[in-house]
């Protein structure tokens, strides 16, 4: 039985227009292939992948065509069925140039998905599964894109008691999550057998926001009998899809700062994953696709769509009709999705979805706003859900004093959910501030 | 009362023992010559010599592990009154000045998107890049001019720094701001300077900005053995006879240019001369 009137939240955070309702009723459909793919070989956090196939050579889709380097690297795989036609640069959306493996598609194709090695959930060990885990490329697909075999083993001295699926996706406009849930509800069981037998622990928590009741009653009530599946359901706030909201909002723990949710029992996996681990697994399969939402008011043919990892933004944006005067678009959602600079970034691992804006909502071709010196308001320091003071950190970040920030005010912590700047009369660019900060810090330590 | 009279008196003796003892046995003999040569300095501390700061110099004077041509913020003359005030010689050392290795101005270069936050080249980088084109591109938001301590780079009309050479101490703040590290210190005997960092070739970077190198290898044909084409970019050996203005002349795009002494940098006689004043118009979006 559901029980949505159990208030598991926590304080702080904001509540954004949700305009989830565009695409939450769309089934998902399988996006065409664009004339060129563009597979990064560094989609994930970590070392790039290497890889194993030549110029020219003729691949099958979902062949492995880059191998995992190193323990912090996943394997890539072929998105479609065609021709390797180079090995060189491509814009990736951090702002870098990165080697990638251009592959034109086969026309003609049937795309037909090639099976490897499969996993069965039974028999293999704990460490075969993490292999396999590694082997199908999987990484977080909520978006930061952390490779998820490197989470699941419980660390030395600690023990696990909670998995967490994390099927809350509080940023506004997404609705891909959700439509996993719906209609991948027996690939997510599966996937949770698999990670409940890799971090030994002994109950997983399914993890839903009050704005999807009809996701949280078909899981409640698919749960198999023999599974230690809770399905819990919290009211809606935004950033309560981050890691360390979801257990603090839920299990009522609170992860130390600079710490890992496994300091508290817990480990964190994404919905999507799972049901991808579910999905490929059993078959040997590797990452080649992933759903993804295309919405906003800059596109007329809005929807969840299963699309092959490399096609490029302005060819998902061709097929989905975008509007005439498109002004800005965003890879995620427009909370935390970094805008798109150039139109020939490809679609990766850690894309949830893309948002298109036009120029009515952004304010004008430049869309720039007019920022006022800080009044001292303190929105800002009711809103950071993780109880910084954004107000004082931007001021310091203003004079550059990065020591002082990282030391004093604790800006590593911050996993700019842009509550802050969203609530700040002014018109801050609080986040963007403490980006460069991060970086900035990152850069200090990393030379001292 | 007399009882604190008494106590602080005897406190104030044996405070006053302990000065005493501390000045006579653990005194530090300090070269009076430092203080003089660290008022002679400048006192930017700007770290350009290697030292830490004037300070560190002065030291390093007058223990005789550096000359007074270290410093690369004083004249000739205020050179030559250390070294007189020292008894050593000033030591040549030769000037080295801070170059950027990007000639995509507004005019020349095309952007994909405008940029619309906080108003600095690093806070432009880390949105995808920036709104330029050429991902190795200057983005002309000038946090060069506001690290340089000298007044040394001032951003032109297109959005460019151009570096005043004169007053350059190569102290390397710019090359620490800049987050496309376009800017690197160079001695100004070096005349050959690559004006690009587009790692693209051909028409690819033609598209992205009128002045880069497309990779062609004119010049490394025209000077082979100074010239070696890596990565589509030709990288001039500096070790070697260098000075050959040759290797200029056939340039398409003019994106390797000569330091002239008297006239600045000049691009070959085959370059493109770009006349547009204006802004690239941007083509995508």
């Amino acid at each position: 039985m559901l029980d949505f009137a159990k208030r598991d939240s926590f304080p702080h955070g904001i509540h954004p227009p949700e305009n989830k309702d565009d695409t939450s009723g769309l089934p998902i459909r399988q996006f065409p292939f664009a004339p060129v793919l563009i597979v990064p070989l560094s989609q994930h956090l970590g070392k790039p992948a290497k890889p194993v196939v030549r110029e020219g050579q003729e691949v099958v889709r979902g062949q492995t065509i880059a191998e995992a380097d190193g323990f912090m690297s996943v394997a890539m795989h072929a998105p479609a069925s065609g021709t390797i036609r180079r090995i060189g640069l491509a814009p990736h959306i951090n702002g870098q140039m990165v080697e990638a493996v251009y592959l034109e598609p086969l026309p003609a194709s049937t795309q037909e998905i090639a099976d490897g090695e499969p996993c069965d959930v039974e028999s293999a060990t704990p460490d075969e599964i993490v292999t396999a885990i590694q082997r199908a490329g999987i990484v977080g697909l909520g978006g930061a894109a952390f490779p998820t075999h490197v989470k699941l083993r419980p660390p030395e001295g600690k023990t696990l008691d909670t998995l967490f699926i994390n099927g809350v996706e509080c940023e506004p406009y997404l609705t891909t999550d959700h439509r996993v849930m719906l209609e991948q509800t027996e690939d997510i069981f599966m996937g949770i057998r698999y990670l409940l037998k890799v971090t030994q622990t002994p109950r997983a928590v399914i993890a839903i926001e009050a704005n999807k009741p009809d996701a949280a009653e078909k899981l409640a009530a698919a749960v198999p009998e023999d599974l230690p599946v809770e399905v819990r359901v919290s009211p809606v706030k935004y950033p309560q899809g981050a890691e360390k909201m979801v257990i603090k909002a839920l299990l009522g723990r609170e992860i130390p700062s600079g710490g890992l949710p496994a300091d508290v029992g817990a480990v964190c996996c994404n919905v999507a994953t799972t049901a991808e681990i579910g999905r490929l697994l059993p078959r040997g399969r590797g990452i080649q696709e992933r759903v993804i939402t295309i919405t906003g008011p800059g596109v007329s043919k809005k929807g969840n769509y299963r699309i092959p990892i490399g096609t490029t933004v302005r060819f998902a944006l061709e097929q989905c009709g975008a509007v005439e005067d498109i002004s800005r678009v965003f890879m995620g959602g427009p909370m935390m999705g970094p805008s798109v600079s150039n139109l020939d970034i490809p679609i990766t691992k850690g894309t949830s979805g893309i948002t298109a804006f036009t120029a009515a909502e952004t304010g004008g071709s430049t869309g720039h706003r007019k920022v006022y010196p800080c009044i001292g308001c303190a929105r800002c320091v009711e809103a950071c859900p993780l109880y910084l003071n954004p107000s004082q950190l931007g001021i310091l970040a203003k004079f550059e004093q990065y020591e002082q920030m990282a030391d004093d005010f604790h800006l590593m912590d911050c996993f700019e959910c842009g509550s802050c700047s969203y609530v700040c009369p002014s018109h801050i660019p609080l986040v963007q501030y403490f980006r460069m900060s991060k970086k900035m810090v990152r850069k200090m330590r990393a030379a001292a | 009362m007399y009882i604190a009279v008494l106590t602080l008196a005897a406190l104030c003796f044996v405070f006053a023992t302990l000065l005493v003892v501390a000045h006579r046995f653990l005194h530090v003999e300090e070269d009076p010559r430092i203080e003089a040569v660290q008022d002679m300095l400048p006192g930017t501390n700007c770290g350009a010599c290697g030292f830490p700061g004037c300070a560190g110099l002065a030291i390093a004077i007058v223990g005789g592990e550096a000359l007074p041509g270290k410093c690369t913020v004083m004249n000739e003359d205020e050179r030559e009154e250390v070294a007189g005030f020292m008894g050593v010689d000033a030591g040549a050392e030769e000037k080295v000045v801070a170059r950027l290795a990007c000639a995509g101005g507004a005019n020349t270069a095309r952007n994909r998107a405008s940029y619309a936050g906080v108003p600095s080249c690093r806070g432009a980088e880390l949105i995808a890049g920036g709104g330029k084109a050429c991902f190795w591109g200057c983005l002309g938001l000038g946090d060069c001019e506001t690290v340089c301590d000298f007044d040394a780079i001032t951003m032109d009309r297109h959005g460019l720094p151009v570096v005043n050479e004169d007053h350059c101490t190569a102290c390397g703040d710019c090359v620490e701001a800049c987050p496309k590290d376009l800017f690197s210190l160079h001695p100004v005997s070096n005349r050959l300077w690559v004006n690009c960092k587009n790692l693209a070739k051909g028409q690819a970077v033609l598209d992205d900005c009128e002045v880069g190198c497309d990779a062609c290898g004119r010049c490394a044909a025209d000077a082979p053995g100074v010239i070696a084409m890596v990565e589509n970019l030709p990288v001039v050996d500096y070790g070697r006879n260098h000075n050959v203005r040759t290797a200029i002349d056939r340039c398409p795009t003019g994106a390797i240019v000569w330091f002239d002494e008297k006239q600045g940098p000049q691009t070959g006689r085959g370059a493109r001369r770009v006349v547009r004043q204006g802004e690239r118009r941007a083509v995508n979006t």
